[in-house]
Parts: structure tokens; C-alpha cells; sequence
């Protein structure tokens, strides 16, 4: 991989151990992925929760954490993912010390590094959105592929560790996403069931996602009738890359890189269809009416100020259920703001608890599922539920109405 | 019997061990107790079985961000495997890799790795030259 001067000095370490980290492990990624140079990237946004990283990623922190300013600080804006740990409420989850401990030392050590803590998976929402043909160093791959396939930024799937080293000497490796050729459709599928509601988005987006199934593999979606808003195709695009690893899509007339069809190439490629059959046979394994329910999540994405809202609206005047959970997870910042305007204490007056700046499944999900002895878990997020299978849960899948109704009845309406 | 297998340039040193094949994919935070250091998830193929200091083997990566973490905390404990095979990795084990600093390679020119290769195969890495060395056990 080509290095210009800057680069090479950082090898060298004449600007500091933490750097001359950083452009090593860039070196060893750009070349299995064929990089030829570095791309300047203009945010980095980094997933480390402490579940995660463990003793060892917090050490790491700590190590870059001890030197000089000159030496330690982020050279672009660098900002994070949800954090593990909400301080103000752990306690009552059955979080322990132990893990409030290593969260409390992971955000010293950011501070040193002047990384901002934003806690959020929802940045293009709430933080910064990148502009189109923006390249950024993004994690979270909820995040990633909304803002490679909304925004039309430039990112690929970088891990905590590649964020990191992005924040440092402020490039990524040119590969993948950064490269036009990558960005061009593989598969093409129409869409012969009009999503409605976030629920739908994101179960169109789980089965594009399944049949896409590879990193290197990208849709093409003909059929949508309607434009989504911002939390319709956040479902979507979360659930597609986790079921599918996937980092880009692009819809037909409404995504800002395909126009029409083939400024994709999907003029090339066979039409699949994607029927209300495949969709009702997705839907069939977190279907589970009448079911006693323990908790109820929204999370998968954090909740936005819009949606923080429409929940507010659902519990007006209403009460949970004495043997159920409902735990609500948004960032800080909608946190604040929707504190301001009354909705927290509304969710609250319900009987729901509001987590700031922590996502359900990145919170010690195994841990606090058995604390409080929550097995049958409801969402309307259908990435949580594909993933929360694996930590010791029975996850089903409802609209956020039908979840709310769940809540009161305490069982799956 | 010895093979060699070509592949795409890949992470980490030199590193010699035993396989554990599966055609099945990968992730660390959803297939493993990383405490034990097994494969925990009920339906992984290797489900129950020991990982550490083993040549693991599989079809692909997946799952979200945090394997990328993963690999380091595992390394640190002496629970984790010598390397990972794959026939296509992702970003994502890739730049976990490089920050634990173990052996992974992918794209083998001769097919699929999880054919080519058995477990209980004893397999030595050279993840610069992308290049794998099998020397078979069986028959």
C-alpha cells in the first residue's frame, strides 16, 4: 500500500506509539483487501462496549490514554457507538460494579483520547449526517449501511479496533466501499408487498438481507411505491445488514446513488421477486399470540426523537402489566430532549424504564435477561430479535402498537 | 499425505496446529462462551467443542462489529484459537485479526477450505505468502 510522507512518518513513529498502532494495523487490513493507498476519512465512529472489548481493550485505551496530548488526541472528529453501561440506571437491571467499573475507565480514557462520547447508533439522525461521496470510518453496521445507502457516504464495516485507528491518523484504507466498483449492484429485487409501518421496513429489509447474505453482495430494490422516512428505512437497512451483513443498498429513484436502474448496473442483473409469501414465512417463527410476555424492548436501532414520541402517545393513559418489563433505549442527546418535553416522564408514568445511551443486546444481554428473568422478550425491531435468539431468549416480533397493547395485557396481543 | 493450498495474503505470523473444519459460518460474539473457549451456540456445527489453540475453519464471517474486539480479549486470556480460515472474511475478522495479531486467511484458489481441509488435519499458516500447508492424518 502506497503511504505518503505523512503516513510514512506515522510508521515510523515520529508522531507517537499510538499512531504508528494505528497505520500499522490500517497496513495489515489494506492488504488483504487489495488497498492500494489511504482515503482521508472526516468522522470516525467506534463500537466498544465493555462486554466486548474486555480488561484488555480497556488496557489498550489506558495505554494511549498515558501519552502526550500531541500523541493521544483523535486527528478527525471521533464519536461512539452505545455504550454497555447507562451509569444513571445499571443497578436496577442487575448490572454489576465490576461492569460499571470497566465502562467508567473505558470513557476516562476516550476523554484523553478527545474522543466524543455520543452513545449512539443513530448518529446520522442526531449527530452529523454525512454529505454524499463523504468517506468516513463508521461502525455500527446499522449506521454504516444507512449512511453508505441514504447519505451516499463512503464507508465500509470498521470494527471498533479500525475505528480507532481511523481516529488516529484520520484515513482508512482505500478498499471496498470507498471504491466505485464495489458500490454497484449485484442482486436486484422488486418488492411485491408495500411495507407499512417501521415493523415492515424492517422485515423487508431482513429478507433482502437473507438472500443477499455476504458483505460483498449488493441490493438493488425496485417496487417501494412510497418514499420511507428516516426511522422506515433505518429498520430497514439495520435489519438487512444484520441478517445479511450487508453495507449498501440502493432503491430505485429514492436512494441518492440510483436514479434509475442501471446507474447501478441492475439494468444487467435478473429480477428476483420478494412475494407476500417470503414475507408472511419470515414473520411465521416470532409470531406467538396470547403468550405470557416478560419484556417488552424498544432498541435496534436507539430510538429517535420522532419514535420516543409515538411511544409516549401509545402509553398515554395506560399502565404496564405487573409481570412485565418495557425498557425504551435512546441516546443522551434525545434523552435531554425528550425529557424537556415531557415525554420520558410520560413513558416513565407508564411504567417503562428509559435508558440513555446503551442498546438492549450491547448492555450485557445475557446477564441481565437472567437478573431479572426475562425469557420471552417483544419487540418491533427485527434485527433485536434475530439477534437475541443467541443470548438465551425467546424473541418474538409485533408493531410498536401491538407491543405497547402487550405490555398491558401481559401476554402477545 | 502433504497439499498446499494457495490463497489470498492475509493477517498475523506464522502459526502451526490442528484443525476444526465446519461448513458453517462465524462469529465470536453469537457462537462462542469465550470464557470456556467452546462453541456454544446450540445450533453452530461445532457446538461443544473446544476452540483454543486450534486452526479453525469455516465458509464465511458474520454477525455485527464486535467480533472485532473479540478476538483481541480472547487472545489476552490465552483462550483462542491460532488462526481462521475462511473462504471469504469480512471486514470485520479481518481488523479483529489484526489487532490480536492471529493468523487469518481466505479466497483459496483450489476451491472450497472447508473440502480441502479435514479436522485433525495438522496445518501450518504463512499468512504473507497466502499460503497453507496440510499434512493429512487420515488413510
Amino acid at each position: 500500500m502506497k503511504l505518503s510522507p505523512k503516513e510514512q512518518a506515522m510508521l515510523d513513529g515520529e508522531l507517537g506509539p499510538a499512531r504508528q498502532w494505528a497505520i500499522q494495523h490500517q497496513q495489515q487490513v489494506g492488504r488483504m483487501f487489495d488497498a492500494e493507498d489511504m482515503v482521508e476519512a472526516s468522522q470516525a465512529h467506534m463500537m466498544a462496549d465493555p462486554e466486548s472489548i474486555g480488561e484488555a481493550g480497556v488496557a489498550l485505551f489506558e495505554r494511549f490514554g498515558s501519552l502526550p496530548e500531541a500523541e493521544r488526541r483523535v486527528a478527525i472528529p471521533m464519536i461512539t457507538d452505545p455504550r454497555g453501561v447507562d451509569l444513571t440506571c445499571y443497578e436496577p437491571l442487575g448490572q454489576t460494579e465490576e461492569m460499571a467499573g470497566l465502562e467508567r475507565r473505558f470513557i476516562a480514557a476516550c476523554q484523553k483520547l478527545g474522543i466524543l462520547l455520543t452513545d449512539t447508533c443513530i448518529n446520522y439522525q442526531t449527530i452529523m449526517p454525512p454529505v454524499q461521496g463523504e468517506h468516513v470510518a463508521y461502525g455500527d453496521t446499522g449506521v454504516v449501511i444507512y449512511c453508505n445507502s441514504v447519505c451516499g457516504a463512503r464507508s465500509n464495516f470498521e470494527g471498533g479496533p479500525s475505528a480507532l485507528a481511523a481516529g488516529l491518523t484520520g484515513r482508512t484504507p482505500r478498499y471496498g466501499l470507498h471504491l466505485d466498483r464495489y458500490r454497484q449492484a449485484t442482486r436486484r429485487f422488486v418488492v411485491r408487498q408495500q411495507p407499512r409501518g417501521l415493523t415492515d421496513w424492517g422485515v423487508l429489509g431482513a429478507v433482502i438481507g437473507r438472500k443477499s447474505g455476504s458483505y460483498w453482495a449488493i441490493p438493488v430494490i425496485e417496487g417501494i411505491e412510497r418514499v420511507p422516512n428516516s426511522d422506515e428505512i433505518k429498520h430497514m437497512g439495520a435489519a438487512m445488514a444484520s441478517y445479511g451483513s450487508t453495507p449498501l443498498f440502493h432503491i430505485v429513484g429514492i436512494t441518492p446513488e440510483c436514479q434509475t436502474l442501471s446507474d447501478v448496473g441492475g439494468d444487467k442483473l435478473a429480477a428476483e421477486d420478494i412475494t407476500a409469501a417470503e414475507i408472511g414465512e419470515f414473520r411465521r417463527p416470532f409470531g406467538a399470540k396470547g403468550e405470557k410476555v416478560d419484556v417488552v424492548v424498544f432498541a435496534a436501532p436507539q430510538l429517535s426523537l420522532v419514535e420516543m414520541q409515538q411511544v409516549a402517545d401509545l402509553c398515554r393513559g395506560k399502565s404496564i402489566h405487573k409481570d412485565t418489563d418495557l425498557i425504551v433505549c435512546t441516546p443522551p442527546s434525545v434523552y435531554s430532549d425528550a425529557k424537556r418535553m415531557g415525554l420520558i416522564d410520560g413513558i416513565e408514568s407508564f411504567g417503562a424504564r428509559v435508558l440513555q445511551g446503551t442498546c438492549f443486546y450491547q448492555q450485557y444481554a445475557r446477564e441481565i435477561g437472567e437478573a431479572n428473568g426475562w425469557k420471552r422478550l417483544l419487540s418491533n425491531s427485527t434485527k433485536i430479535v434475530n439477534i437475541l435468539g443467541g443470548y438465551g431468549y425467546q424473541p418474538a416480533l409485533a408493531s410498536m402498537e401491538d407491543c405497547i397493547a402487550s405490555a398491558v395485557a401481559g401476554e402477545i396481543v | 499425505m502433504k497439499k498446499e493450498l494457495k490463497c489470498h495474503v492475509g493477517i498475523g505470523g506464522v502459526v502451526e496446529g490442528e484443525a476444526l473444519v465446519a461448513n458453517d459460518n462465524f462469529s465470536a460474539r453469537y457462537d462462542l462462551d469465550r470464557i470456556k473457549g467452546i462453541f456454544s451456540r446450540p445450533n453452530h456445527a461445532l457446538a461443544g467443542q473446544s476452540y483454543k489453540d486450534k486452526i479453525l475453519v469455516f465458509n464465511t464471517a458474520k454477525g455485527g462489529v464486535a467480533s472485532a474486539w473479540m478476538l483481541h480479549e480472547m487472545t489476552s486470556r490465552d483462550m483462542a484459537p491460532k488462526a481462521i480460515l475462511f473462504n471469504t472474511a469480512n471486514t470485520i475478522l479481518a481488523q479483529g485479526a489484526a489487532l490480536a495479531g492471529m493468523a487469518m486467511c481466505d479466497r483459496f484458489v483450489d476451491g472450497d477450505v472447508t473440502q480441502l481441509i479435514q479436522t485433525g488435519d495438522r496445518v501450518t499458516v504463512y499468512p504473507d505468502e497466502g499460503r497453507v500447508v496440510v499434512k493429512t492424518t487420515g488413510a
